[in-house]
């Protein structure tokens, strides 16, 4: 491990740090972007999100580490806002009953098995919309753990990490972070007839138990 | 997370999670993955979790605007170096 804890910035490390970003970019946008739910945040985000990692950069003493120390910084420069945000008076509010909701076990009817796969249909008619509109549509604290874990793929302790709480709470939070998207993504879904729910006309394929 | 006998669907399920973010230690990883194996139902249910993580995985990367390629390069170009080579 190199400890570069106490040497200041040399060019070299300059041109290291700037090709670790510019390779990261992408993904940091990416991640930005659905945290922010708004793309000139997230810009605004990604680049207050550099320049916090650049002033810190001479504390970083593994660089191994680098790609979730750039995500934790991003995660805690997005939520230092969202504190902001919530001091003006935005107000989340979870539903316990969420937690345990299953898209499989809506689209997965035994009935409909004999003539073909409706989890598979339901899969391949998802659209990219559908799926980011679902995010957006989550609490921030909820949304910021479905983003790490799913979108990122950053590891339970990674995200207890960034987010300073306990892995048993990312751990709830992302089991309700993902009801609610699987929620959202059946409730969109049946509104827009992809699979025609009970109170569509052309409801054959849907027996009328879903409400 | 400790070690866990699978000997139940409703064992593998609540397990499935954590077995899809590869979570489990590799013992019980492996017992979850022997019921999904096993179990067409179960299996069924993992790999519809499994695509829709993939999906929202591949949110991940966003194309960047050439105003933040921009912005980010001016901005490292100003970062000062401390130090001699």
């Amino acid at each position: 491990m190199a400890d570069v804890a106490t040497r200041p910035l040399s060019r070299t490390d300059h041109t290291w740090f700037a090709g670790q970003v510019e390779t990261l970019l992408p993904a940091l946008y990416g991640t930005a972007v659905r945290l922010c739910r708004d793309r000139t945040d997230g810009e605004d985000l990604v680049a207050e999100t550099i320049a916090k990692a650049w002033e810190a950069f001479p504390a970083l003493r593994n660089r191994d580490t680098f790609r979730g120390w750039m995500f934790r910084i991003l995660t805690n420069t997005f939520l230092s806002q969202y504190r902001a945000d919530r001091a003006r008076g935005e107000v989340e509010s979870f539903d316990a009953s969420d937690d345990g909701f299953s898209l499989f076990e809506r689209v997965h009817q035994p009935i409909l098995l004999w003539w073909g796969n409706p989890e598979q249909d339901f899969l391949n008619g998802l659209l990219r919309d559908d799926l980011i509109r679902a995010i957006d549509e989550l609490p921030d604290r909820l949304r910021t753990v479905v983003v790490l874990v799913d979108v990122q793929a950053l590891s339970y302790r990674e995200v207890s990490t960034a987010l300073k709480i306990p892995v048993g709470t990312v751990r709830s939070r992302l089991a309700r972070g993902r009801g609610l998207l699987q929620k959202a993504l059946w409730e969109n879904a049946r509104d827009a007839g992809l699979r025609a729910g009970p109170q569509r006309s052309g409801g054959e394929d849907q027996p009328d138990d879903q409400r | 997370m400790t070690s866990a006998e699978i000997n139940t669907c409703e064992d593998a399920l609540r397990l499935l999670a954590a077995h899809l973010d590869r979570e489990l230690n590799d013992h019980t990883h492996a017992e979850v993955q022997r019921h999904l194996d096993a179990c067409r139902s179960c299996y069924s249910r993992a790999e519809f979790e499994r695509r829709l993580k993939a999906s929202i995985a591949a949110l991940g990367h966003e194309p960047v605007p050439p105003e933040l390629s921009g912005r980010v390069e001016s901005l490292i170009r100003q970062f000062t170096v401390t130090a001699d080579e």
